[in-house]
């Protein structure tokens, strides 16, 4: 996007905004002409105004409200408890070698196996309530927090030590001073990995075990069979998960203009 | 040397502390099994349930969303990098619905394609086909202009000008995205089988060893899940790493 504002003058970028439309409305036209025509049941393929009236009815019942609001509530949890233990464990990998031999082994073996290959392993641990839901989605988080911030500190060129060395910083000055600073930008990204990761195994482990959340309201759907509630439901997930990011992003926006400055 | 020691120092006190607890009652040991249990179930399983054909119906899947997967991505990728028509027409809605969460389709698929085998691999082929489609666009984009003028001094033809300079340019960053693609399609088919219980697997065993309360099978299960996923990383790395040997530097 970036290489495309610099390279091109403002003006094509409106008719471009405009076919980036083309496609989804003769799509959404093609739908509504099935729909209205038969060509495929509606067990099989509801007509999108029934995908809008089912949204509508859930907004309206106030369900929609509090099943995004438990999930969201859930992410925010678990993601806040494993992007914490990740910083820890990446900050203390990063700042010794001693502690990244001992760690770093047992890490990898862990981040190995998949968010979803530890859910039902959980489960037996743990049940099926609350905090399984909350373990899920802190460790979904905590891996490419911890991966990145040992790789941010890493990086952070020796030169900048050095220069503190020479203003006789102490070790506590030097991390926060120095380190930390210069490793924000890296960190960054793998919190925003992390709370797309989060995102993710919300949705993994309210299909598997919940009886409420966006996840659930699925599920139900499934269960069912109102296609017009699953497709809502599945909507309502791409625009929650796409806003998270795009906060994550300003986010990280603001600090890499802090950073120039 | 020392290194690996000390990386050994806590894996090996975990499991003896587990041994240990589960020896001596400290925890259930229908939440803790004695490692010994889950080596022998290990033995029995593939011995008496047949754990090899598990393996190989999972694998055999995910092999078959993800050959499905790559094949359209790289088509659908090359078409987008190549043509900012396709590009601006489609690529909005394609980054639209990759906003949804991959498992999030996975009720939707099941209703359209049912619960066999079909489901799943459609399921996989989708997860598969995100990087793939994302990372071709990205290689084709990124050919170098003066490489393009040089072609169309040559009068390269269309066909000349992708399979001569467009498909090697971008070889690396495609490798990358078939890379990822193998990881996130083997997570998918853990994933279809999970939710798609019908038919042999070794998602199905996790399941069903959380449905039949077997600590031993679960455990079992994420051991084959995380070697697997290994397997299938350093191979990847291996022949990545072959493909790009002509790179300099």
């Amino acid at each position: 996007m970036r290489v495309a504002a610099a390279a091109a003058p403002s003006w094509p970028s409106l008719p471009r905004g405009g076919i980036a439309f083309l496609f989804p409305l003769s799509l959404l036209a093609l739908w509504s002409v099935s729909a209205r025509m038969g060509w495929l049941p509606p067990q099989i393929l509801p007509a999108p105004s029934e995908v809008g009236s089912a949204l509508w009815d859930l907004a309206g019942t106030g369900e929609l409200a509090s099943n995004t609001g438990i999930s969201l509530l859930r992410v925010v949890e678990g993601f806040a408890a494993g992007s914490a233990l990740g910083l820890l464990l990446g900050v203390a990998m990063g700042l010794s070698r001693t502690t990244e031999d001992y760690l770093k082994p047992l890490f990898t073996a862990f981040a190995q196996v998949p968010t979803l290959g530890w859910i039902p392993f959980l489960m037996l641990l743990v049940g099926i309530g609350e905090p399984l839901k909350i373990l899920v989605i802190a460790k979904a988080a905590f891996v490419p927090v911890a991966l990145n911030t040992l790789a941010g500190i890493r990086a952070v060129p020796p030169i900048y030590a050095e220069v503190g060395a020479l203003f006789r910083f102490s070790r506590w000055q030097l991390l926060h001073r120095v380190v930390l600073p210069a490793a924000v930008p890296p960190i960054f990204t793998g919190l925003r990995y992390g709370l797309t990761h989060a995102w993710n195994a919300l949705v993994a482990v309210e299909l598997l075990a919940s009886a409420e959340g966006l996840g659930y309201l699925l599920v139900w759907g499934r269960q069912m069979f109102w296609l017009d509630t699953m497709m809502g439901a599945m909507i309502v997930i791409g625009i929650v998960g796409f806003a998270l990011d795009r906060i994550m992003a300003a986010a990280e926006q603001r600090l890499q203009r802090w950073r120039l400055a | 040397m020392k290194r690996t020691l000390r990386g050994l120092v806590l894996p090996v006190a975990l499991l003896a502390l587990w041994e240990l607890a589960s020896h001596a009652r400290l925890v259930d040991p229908r939440i803790l099994p004695p490692l010994e249990l889950v080596a022998h179930t290990a033995v029995y399983q593939v011995m008496h349930e047949g754990l090899l054909g598990n393996l190989a119906a999972s694998l055999a899947r995910d092999m078959a969303g993800f050959c499905i997967g790559c094949f359209i991505g790289v088509v659908v990728g090359t078409a987008l990098g190549l043509s900012r028509v396709a590009d601006s027409l489609f690529m909005p809605s394609f980054n639209g619905l990759r906003q949804i969460a991959i498992l999030a389709w996975i009720p939707l698929i099941s209703i359209w394609f049912g619960v066999g085998e079909s489901a799943k691999v459609v399921f996989i082929a989708a997860a598969a086909l995100i990087p793939v489609v994302l990372n071709t666009r990205e290689g084709m984009r990124a050919a170098s202009a003066h490489l393009v003028d040089v072609a169309h001094a040559l009068t390269f033809t269309r066909w000349q000008l992708v399979t001569r300079l467009y498909l090697p340019s971008a070889l690396p960053s495609i490798a990358t995205g078939v890379h990822l693609g193998l990881i996130y399609a083997w997570v998918a088919s853990v994933g279809s089988e999970y939710f798609m219980t019908v038919g042999p697997g070794i998602g199905g065993l996790i399941i069903a060893g959380r449905e039949r309360f077997q600590m031993d099978l679960v455990m079992l299960g994420i051991l084959i899940l995380g070697l697997v996923g290994l397997a299938i990383n350093l191979g990847a790395s291996a022949i990545e790493a072959r493909l790009m040997r002509w790179k300099p530097g």
